[in-house]
């Protein structure tokens, strides 16, 4: 690991200023995934911030949603009483990822700023725009088994490797950020991350410098009726292949409103609106699933190692449905 | 090199470098060691290091003299690495002790741990959060010392294996490791044992798992299978999972369920021996 300058932040401007003013600065809360990067060398930061003294870790109401603290840990989001009773689908997608350990030691923010686990974007060794812009991309005529289908780009072909924002991207959330000067802005969650275009480089729309405070959910409607379903290579502890937070709204067996959001199939957790559209007004049936399912793939282009994930992800879409609609005792 | 077996007759000096950390630290737990058949650690070392290490190993024996006599002050101020960059001052309580570093801002806890405070028990295996050997406890939860910097827990409670014992007594999940046999090399337990005991706290607060059918309802009540689930950030190579899910339920059911092996006794061990030189002749 390269050396660095090591700071703690007294509160959330004077962080955003202190990273704002070294473009090699950055922000650290739970390390989970910028520590490993750093002994990798793939992410070389001369100062890091620590924020994990910093009271932002907050789980309360808001005006008919709920507010969740970026320093909050996934272990205590996944597990308050207000997000297990109306947000039951963001419990079970930050459950689906990681261990327990590492559950206790992520923070929401960070969470959301997790980087791709593409090979080639971890292996100094290898052309990576990511990593390195115009070195070129490995995976595109490398090994892309786990690459994306939908949304990349010649320039980059990772995905997002997160579970817990593609259940935020189900739940309309909102992140508040702070910048320097205590300058405040909120991103719609769908607006957060970027697809790779000419830029893989920038993960995020976020400006350097700028901290997450807080992720706030409105009200949802879906607490009765969602699911989320990972599909892994072993059973526990795996990033996804393909994973879909589903929910629904269901008046007497007709869906009133849907959302479908893939995971593990493009550079951001992928939100089918065609999908939606496509489900809405439909009785919660397998035939409408499946209908969904085609519209939600319909754009899909896979790359040598990864034509499987279409199939998968078309299953995985049904059967997330069938579970959050309970049809057929799914 | 001395390639035969003979115990050492004098010391050489100067002959072989500076002990590393973990070579003094073995060193000042020698003492402790004493081989079945009665060799005395001396012989031990002495034919073991000799034999594959030579002169080396004799600076060894001399280093060893120097240190029988020390022993660590448990709340020494630690003196900083000589390269050390970006000085940090740490202060950790391990163990229920208190102890003040100086640190390089990149030392991770586990590195503090094993190479600052010689507390071993807590295992270096992959170094980048995917084997959970290195799992200790801060404030009672369990992460992973090898991705958390020592300088971010500063002021906070660890608990490392060598902490869980009480005064002549092992921890219930350290016994129950024991008698399910739940190791085999023992280089994942230490992170295993850690990982479970935070487990049961994560039970008893009704927290969820992936494979809780509804995360709504609360339930303190674990099944294998949720045991297995959130043991799974554990890996052993060895594949001693049935011993450590059974283990783990002992210690979180109370329900104690049959001993089923026991340590050999001295005679048994006599006779097997005598058995085998028979068939040897």
């Amino acid at each position: 690991m390269r050396p660095f300058k090591y700071a703690r932040a007294s509160d959330p401007t004077a962080a955003a200023g202190a990273v704002t003013a070294n473009p090699q600065a950055k922000f650290l809360a739970g390390g989970t995934n910028l520590l490993d990067l750093m002994k990798e060398d793939v992410e070389r930061p001369n100062e890091l911030v620590d924020l994990t003294r910093l009271k932002l870790t907050e789980i309360r109401r808001i005006r008919g949603g709920v507010s969740i603290g970026a320093l909050a840990t996934n272990t205590d989001t996944a597990n308050h009483p207000l997000i297990r009773r109306n947000y039951p689908l963001l419990t079970q997608a930050i459950v689906a990822g990681a261990s327990g350990q590492l559950r206790n030691m992520a923070t929401n923010g960070g969470n959301l700023l997790q980087r791709t686990r593409c090979q080639y974007f971890y292996d100094t060794a290898m052309p990576c725009n990511k990593r390195e812009p115009g070195t070129g991309c490995g995976a595109r005529e490398g090994l892309n088994r786990i690459h994306a289908i939908l949304g990349w780009s010649e320039k980059c072909v990772a995905t997002y490797p997160g579970d817990m924002a593609n259940a935020l991207y189900a739940l309309e959330a909102v992140v508040r950020v702070r910048g320097a000067g205590g300058r405040e802005r909120t991103i719609p969650i769908d607006e957060f991350h970027r697809l790779p275009g000419e830029t893989p480089e920038r993960d995020t729309n976020l400006e350097h410098g700028e901290l997450i405070e807080a992720i706030e959910l409105p009200g949802s409607s879906f607490a009765k009726n969602s699911h989320y379903l990972k599909v892994r290579d072993r059973a526990s502890y795996a990033f996804a292949l393909v994973a879909v937070a589903a929910a629904l709204e269901l008046d007497r067996g007709t869906i009133r409103q849907a959302r479908v959001v893939l995971g593990g199939v493009a550079h951001k957790p992928w939100r089918s609106r065609e999908a939606e559209a496509a489900l809405s007004g439909k009785p919660a049936s397998e035939e409408s699933f499946r209908q969904a399912a085609e519209v939600a793939f319909k754009d899909a282009k896979p790359l040598a190692h990864n034509g499987y994930k279409v199939e998968l992800g078309k299953r995985a879409v049904v059967r997330a449905l069938m579970r959050a609609s309970k049809v057929g005792g799914a | 090199m001395n390639d035969d077996f003979d115990e050492p007759t004098a010391p050489h000096e100067n002959l072989g470098p500076e002990l590393t950390d973990d070579e003094e630290a073995l060193l000042m737990e020698m003492p402790a060691l004493t081989d079945d058949v009665g060799q005395t650690r001396r012989t031990f070392v002495g034919r073991t290091v000799a034999g594959s290490l030579g002169l080396f190993a004799l600076n060894l024996l001399d280093l060893e003299k120097a240190l029988a006599g020390l022993k660590p002050s448990p709340d020494v101020v630690f003196a900083a690495d000589p390269v050390a960059e970006n000085l940090v001052k740490v202060v950790l309580k391990v163990n229920g002790a208190t102890k003040t570093l100086e640190i390089d801002s990149r030392v991770v806890l586990l590195d503090a741990l094993r190479e600052r405070l010689k507390l071993t028990g807590s295992k270096k295996g992959c170094d980048q959060g995917q084997c959970g050997a290195c799992t200790v406890l801060v404030d009672g939860r369990r992460v992973l010392s090898c991705l958390t910097l020592a300088a971010s827990v500063d002021g906070k409670e660890v608990t490392t294996i060598e902490g869980l014992a009480k005064v002549g007594h092992l921890h219930p999940m350290q016994a129950a490791f024991i008698k399910y046999d739940a190791f085999q090399c023992g280089y994942c337990t230490p992170g295993q044992i850690c990982s479970a005991v935070g487990l049961l706290g994560e039970a008893r607060r009704g927290e969820v798992s992936h494979v809780t059918e509804d995360v709504t309802v609360r339930t303190t009540r674990l099944t294998d299978d949720q045991i297995r689930e959130r043991m799974s950030g554990n890996i052993c190579r060895c594949g001693a999972y049935p011993g450590i899910v059974a283990a783990i339920q002992e210690v979180h059911s109370g329900k104690r369920t049959e001993h089923t092996w026991r340590f050999v006794e001295e005679q048994q061990l006599a006779r097997v021996r005598r058995e085998d030189a028979n068939e040897a002749v």
